[in-house]
């Protein structure tokens, strides 16, 4: 039967497993949120993985890893797009730009990237097609899984705590007035530094991640430490219209209000 | 008829359909079932799976609904149902568990975020010999101080009336102070 299902019931972690305890070879494909994963394994070893809509070229690859500069990536891109990663990497190679080692090495942590990003993915449909191999202009890699799996379940459980603790990123921040809080006098990190210059109450988090290019873990690991450290509270965004949308009173005249809040109030002291 | 609604949550076993039960005139339309975990049923043999319902007639005009919303996480789906129109919010907390306040926490973010509306926090079981201080409970909960924490004891009435009243003089205020719509 195929392999298919729901993150939901199945953690991705737990489909890695399935895949190195079968050696099965084939091509994981996950649409995760709003977006869609594709991730290859031979014999139960991952060899490549993309991100639909987003580049995994070489080009694009090395100059994440800081291989290529962005002129030389500029470059490449402009006259060399029509030319297979293998090409690319013969030519690099040749040139003397960069070693096969760097090549390899810069691959093997994009797919580890790519694998980081979806154990965060609680939801999202996914099928196994056996033997479904990346296209053969593509360089493949053999990453052994135990690494991946161990790290995965860290990560879920992580995660899980922070989701408890942050349900919403859709909620705002801003600093909590307490006499003798004050960051300078407190060590953050430059990640930390990039959210806490973005902290206002007309901020959501999810903004801030936006703004900062954090993944949603990563987000909420840094309001975690904020929150712990008491430096910051989570409030309402300003300006955002309340999200119920069912009205809270059966009049809309303010005076009419509060003469039903005095009814309760009365009725409630009787009782 | 107008009808108005309060909910009351918290997490499994804080004490939310006694609470109800204290001042509903009506018998509590509680839709309980016997608990499966193993762990769950050593601190209770039932729990609310959907929701508990209440009523309190104000006059021949006015109805005020109390509804509980089910404990156990995996029934979190229904919150936001019955957030919708509520005119404020009870969290019960287990005084005498500690280890639910992080879940009342995030309880609290999340009914905050479904809603503007004004809540009040009930430190439920303050009669038992094991409940945490107050201020105690306050800390844990990572509470700012202007969030009403007050003592209950779901089982008595004058207790939860005055959580009740509490939450009512906060909508009030807030109403006065203009924030309310």
């Amino acid at each position: 039967m195929a392999l298919r299902g729901n993150l939901r019931d199945i953690t991705f972690t737990q489909i890695l497993n399935l895949i190195n305890l079968a050696k099965k070879t084939g091509t994981l494909i996950v649409e995760g949120p709003g977006q869609t994963a594709q991730v290859s394994f031979r014999e139960g070893k991952l060899v490549f993985a993309q991100i639909e809509k987003e580049e995994s070229n070489l080009a694009t690859v090395l100059n994440k890893a800081k291989k290529l500069s962005a002129n030389q990536y500029r470059a490449i891109m402009q006259h060399g797009s029509a030319i297979s990663d293998k090409e690319l990497g013969l030519m690099l190679i040749n040139a003397g730009y960069i070693s096969k080692a760097d090549i390899l090495l810069s691959i093997q942590q994009h797919c580890v990237d790519i694998a980081h990003r979806m154990f965060t993915w609680m939801e999202g449909f996914f099928r196994f097609e056996n033997d479904m191999l990346p296209p053969d202009n593509r360089i493949n890699v053999r990453l052994d899984l135990e690494n991946l799996i161990i790290e995965g379940s860290r990560q879920l459980r992580e995660w899980e705590q922070l989701q408890d603790e942050i349900p919403s990123l859709d909620m705002a921040l801003k600093f909590i007035d307490r006499p003798g809080a004050d960051l300078k006098n407190i060590n953050l990190s430059v990640e930390e530094w990039r959210v806490v210059s973005f902290i206002n109450p007309k901020n959501s988090m999810k903004q801030i991640a936006h703004a900062t290019k954090m993944s949603d873990l990563n987000i909420r690991r840094i309001i975690y430490g904020l929150l712990q450290a008491g430096l910051v509270e989570i409030v309402r965004p300003s300006g955002q219209a309340a999200v119920a949308k069912i009205r809270s009173f059966p009049t809309e005249n303010k005076e009419e209000q509060k003469s039903l809040v005095n009814r309760l109030i009365n009725r409630i002291r009787s009782l | 008829m107008q009808t108005v609604k309060m909910v009351v949550t918290g997490p499994f076993s804080a004490g939310k359909t006694e609470f109800i039960q204290s001042v509903s005139e009506i018998d509590v339309v509680s839709t309980e079932r016997k608990i499966s975990s193993r762990g769950e049923r050593a601190v209770k043999e039932a729990t609310t799976v959907a929701m508990d319902f209440g009523r309190i007639t104000v006059d021949d005009d006015l109805v005020l609904y109390l509804f509980g919303t089910p404990g156990q996480k995996r029934f979190d789906f229904m919150w936001e149902i019955l957030s919708e129109g509520m005119l404020g919010f009870i969290v019960m907390v287990d005084s005498t568990r500690p280890e639910t306040y992080r879940e009342a926490r995030t309880i609290l973010e999340t009914f905050r975020a479904y809603a503007p509306t004004p809540y009040v926090v009930a430190a439920n079981k303050q009669d038992k010999e094991d409940a945490w201080d107050i201020e105690d409970v306050r800390h844990a909960l990572r509470l700012d101080p202007k969030v009403k924490l007050l003592p209950c004891v779901a089982t008595d009435r004058d207790s939860v009336k005055k959580v009740l009243l509490e939450l009512l003089y906060s909508i009030l205020a807030e109403m006065d102070n203009g924030k309310r719509k």
